[in-house]
């Protein structure tokens, strides 16, 4: 680990050339690290060494790089805001931000950064505050390898994980985010890349974004969060390999899309939510080779979507496959796996030769009248359900899988 | 013993016990007679107090039977071809018996159950045993606690004629101690000679009680079968089948 | 009374039902348990037995045990033995034996696989709805003098509770769906004791997420000490009154 923070500071040494590098030990004469930051010149480099800096609340307004080494301690009392960036080219690394203020006026934030381009925070934890990072109108943003961890009150008095409003180029990469409001928060950030990151315990969504297009959510991990994902008005979004479980509650979404268009969710995994993905208003979206397993709902499409194609998904031990509240569908589902399926492959292609109807009898009562819930796995519930799959004559005729795969699909 | 105040049952329409009153004593063996329907079974079932009669009462050694339970200590009932739970084994039966009699005194009356020997039994599930066996079972727990009154509902039905005859002695032994017997039977031989009474029913009335000797010399026969011809004759008894 | 009730016991013991009944929970608890990767789906699946087979053998093993020991009832009553009591040990006795076959054939499983909350629920719900519906199926039997149709009976009560009584429900739901409904759905629930246990296990369960804001709101009321109350109590009720009634009746019909 030392190695490495030596190599990166030999390495800023070498980029910025002539910047000098300052040293801050808690035992300094004057420990206030505002007035090194304030007496440092564009482009040095502050060196804090380990242990604890009390009502700290910076202010940087200028490029520089501060470096942790072993994980010195910043510590707000509870009282402030503990480092406010409003400057291009910051590197925060190495931290342990902790105790900031709270607020229910102001967004007080553990690292918050205003009009901040090229700003790099990496490996620290941030514990304990109102806001983890707080980011607005900045671009060109590496969010990396931290720990940001809450303490959650009631939802209006908790803060956000990472917050970030009218970004674009952040790569936001191997974050651990939890106990706080929403974990990962965006709106109005574009262009940027969601990566590796955990996002679980939080008390509203693991992840939500609105108003933010053209990003990629790779292989991350949402658990456990109050509400799921949620994500609205956004378009070219692409969500792949990512893990949804247990987001299990009365209105729990896997991920709760809403007007949603031209966006791609290609292998991820949906397990114990208490809805898979929620589709309202979307369109053109792509849900290929995802696996939704011990759901309560794997997928709930509602009549206002559109042209969405769900392919090569394997549905297994949902309570209900597909739910929907129009009797026309405008989706397509094709060569997924079923596990309710009970039809034959006489020409041996690997595909049913009769038409799996997901959505059961009952699913569409409930949608139209949420009272009816009470008779949930009541004998006359099953009943009915069987009845209809073997008639289908109430369920939407053409939201159907024409070709259903009898074996799983490989994911 | 017990006596019998204008008793009255109707199922439905039916009148199966019409002003009925009778007094029976100890000492007597009284041969309840009649055809099927007549309401011999509803009279039996009034005084063991099953059947829950419209009008009427019924006292035993002079307590009317509504008021308690505990006037059954003094009888004993075999029923018409006793069923028993299937699992149960003979000896669990009696066992049964004497825990719900066990506040009677005086000695148990083992002589059926010696007779027709069922200890050897004892451990046979009653639904193995055969109708036969079954009587012997019902006769022996009828016989077991000494009872004052006696009612016994076709006894001598599917025993073997050696059974039959050791019931009758029976019979007629607990007869010679003053005891009140009451029998039904459709032999009528059967009860013939130690028949000492007779109560002739018939659509739920009680047409003749009195005295056998009695009904012979009103009837003019010898035996008790022709004696009840003539009671059947009488009363304008057509056989309708 | 007591010498009753273990010499009936003792006969309703061996008796091939029962010993089936077992063996049937045994086999689908055990297998619910071996196909089903997590506990909760078992758990549903031995939710939907209890719901369907419990009061269906239990309906019709009391009326058909009623009836068979019809004779014997009279040869016992022809005791020193109020009505009253003998009876009463015929609910209990075979109430003491459904619900030894419950607890062998599905609690030991249950607990084995699953010593959790849920599975004390199950338990508890199977052994109220062996005692109301043994209670109801007296209640027909006394009543009713044939034997086949006291079985009849017997069966259309189970059809009534299972299927008629859900889809006057349904079709309650939906004429006024306008109104709100949440207090007159649960006094519904508690009129049905199929359905009353059903909703009160599933709100222990994880499921009733699914069951979303309206599951939400009766989990308050269930999980509230009124809620309690309420649920015991109509629990309490479904069993009192047929065996009340049971009761009276017996103490004064002709057998």
């Amino acid at each position: 680990m030392k190695k490495t923070k030596a190599t990166i500071i030999l390495f800023l040494l070498f980029y910025y050339g002539f910047a000098n590098i300052i040293n801050i030990h808690p035992e300094s004469i004057s420990n206030n690290i505002q007035k090194y930051i304030d007496k440092a010149s564009y482009g040095d480099t502050i060196v804090i060494h380990p242990g604890i800096y009390t009502s700290v609340s910076l202010v940087l307004q200028k490029s520089l790089h501060l470096i942790g080494i072993n994980k010195p301690i910043l510590d707000g009392d509870f009282k402030n805001e503990l480092l406010r960036i409003n400057a291009d080219n910051v590197t925060i690394e190495g931290f342990i931000f902790r105790n900031s203020g709270k607020s229910g006026m102001n967004e007080i934030a553990g690292i918050r950064c205003i009009d901040a381009n090229k700003i790099i925070i990496i490996n620290n934890e941030i514990i304990n505050c109102h806001f983890g990072i707080h980011i607005s109108n900045s671009s060109t943003l590496t969010i990396q390898n931290n720990i940001i961890k809450g303490t959650p009150f009631e939802e209006q008095n908790t803060g956000n994980g990472i917050h970030l409003w009218k970004c674009n180029y952040a790569n936001i990469f191997t974050n651990n985010i939890s106990g706080h409001r929403d974990g990962i928060y965006f709106e109005f950030v574009t262009n940027s890349t969601i990566q590796d990151n955990i996002s679980t315990f939080n008390i509203r969504y693991g992840l939500h974004f609105m108003f933010s297009h053209s990003n990629l959510y790779l292989c991350n991990e949402f658990i456990q969060n109050g509400a799921g994902v949620a994500v609205m008005y956004s378009k070219n979004v692409r969500m792949e390999e990512n893990t949804f479980i247990k987001n299990w509650g009365a209105s729990s979404y896997g991920i709760l899309l809403k007007d949603i268009s031209d966006s791609w969710i290609y292998n991820n995994k949906f397990l114990y939510n208490t809805i898979g993905i929620h589709f309202e208003g979307t369109s053109r979206i792509e849900v290929v080779r995802n696996e939704f397993q011990n759901n309560g709902w794997a997928i709930k499409v509602l009549a206002s979507c559109m042209d969405n194609r769900f392919e090569h998904n394997n549905f297994i031990s949902n309570s209900f496959d597909v739910a929907t509240n129009g009797s026309l569908s405008l989706n397509t589902f094709s060569h997924n796996y079923w596990d309710k399926y009970e039809g034959y492959d006489l020409n041996h292609d690997g595909l049913g030769d009769v038409p799996f109807y997901p959505v059961n009898l009952y699913s569409m009562i409930v949608e139209q009248n949420p009272n009816t819930i009470i008779l949930l796995r009541s004998t006359l519930i099953g009943f009915l359900d069987k009845a209809e799959k073997a008639i289908p004559s109430l369920t939407p005729e053409n939201l159907k899988d024409s070709s259903p795969f009898l074996k799983l699909n490989s994911l | 013993m017990i006596q019998i105040d204008s008793l009255t049952k109707r199922f439905g329409k039916l009148k199966a016990l019409d002003n009925i009153s009778l007094f029976m004593n100890e000492g007597q063996l009284l041969s309840l007679i009649g055809p099927n329907g007549s309401g011999k079974t509803t009279l039996i079932k009034s005084i063991l107090g099953l059947i829950k009669p419209e009008k009427g009462n019924i006292l035993v050694d002079n307590k009317n039977i509504n008021t308690t339970d505990s006037y059954r200590n003094l009888i004993g009932y075999m029923p018409q071809m006793g069923k028993f739970p299937e699992n149960i084994k003979v000896g669990q039966l009696f066992t049964l018996w004497n825990k719900i009699r066990n506040k009677q005194e005086g000695p148990l009356d083992n002589d059926l159950f010696e007779s027709f020997d069922i200890r050897s039994m004892e451990n046979k599930p009653l639904r193995t045993l055969s109708g036969g066996m079954r009587q012997k079972v019902s006769a022996s727990l009828a016989f077991l606690f000494n009872p004052k009154i006696l009612i016994l509902d076709e006894p001598t039905s599917g025993l073997d004629p050696i059974s039959s005859e050791i019931l009758k002695e029976k019979i007629n032994q607990s007869h010679q101690e003053g005891k009140l017997i009451i029998i039904t039977s459709h032999i009528l031989s059967d009860i013939e000679e130690v028949t000492t009474h007779v109560a002739y029913m018939q659509d739920g009335s009680l047409l003749y009680y009195g005295p056998f000797e009695e009904l012979k010399t009103q009837s003019g026969e010898k035996n008790l079968s022709k004696s009840i011809a003539f009671l059947m004759k009488k009363n304008n008894y057509s056989v309708r089948h | 009374m007591k010498e009753l009730i273990l010499f009936t016991i003792k006969d309703i013991i061996k008796n091939k039902v029962i010993i089936a009944y077992t063996l049937f929970l045994l086999v689908t608890t055990l297998v619910l348990f071996s196909l089903e990767d997590n506990s909760g789906k078992a758990i549903l699946g031995i939710l939907n037995t209890i719901l369907i087979v419990t009061p269906i053998i239990t309906l019709i093993f009391t009326t058909i045990q009623y009836y068979n020991s019809y004779e014997f009832i009279e040869l016992i009553l022809s005791q020193p033995i109020s009505r009253i009591s003998v009876i009463i040990s015929e609910y209990v006795a075979i109430n003491i034996a459904l619900i030894m076959a419950v607890a062998a054939g599905m609690g030991i499983p249950l607990l084995i696989f699953s010593p959790e909350k849920e599975a004390l629920w199950l338990l508890m719900i199977s052994v109220f709805l062996t005692l109301s519906c043994s209670a109801i199926a007296l209640l027909i039997s006394v009543y009713i003098r044939d034997k086949a149709k006291g079985i009849g009976t017997s069966l259309l009560i189970w059809f009534y509770f299972n299927f008629i009584y859900d889809g006057i429900i349904l079709l309650i739901l939906f004429t006024f769906s306008e109104y709100p409904l949440e207090k007159p759905t649960l006094a519904l629930i508690a009129l049905n004791p199929i359905d009353l246990a059903r909703v009160t296990v599933m709100l222990q369960l994880d499921i009733s997420a699914l069951m979303g804001y309206t599951g939400a709101l009766y989990k308050d009321f269930f999980g509230s000490m009124t809620g309690i109350f309420f649920s015991m109590g109509c629990f309490a009720l479904w069993i009192i009154i047929p065996l009340w009634i049971t009761i009276v009746h017996f103490g004064k019909k002709d057998l």
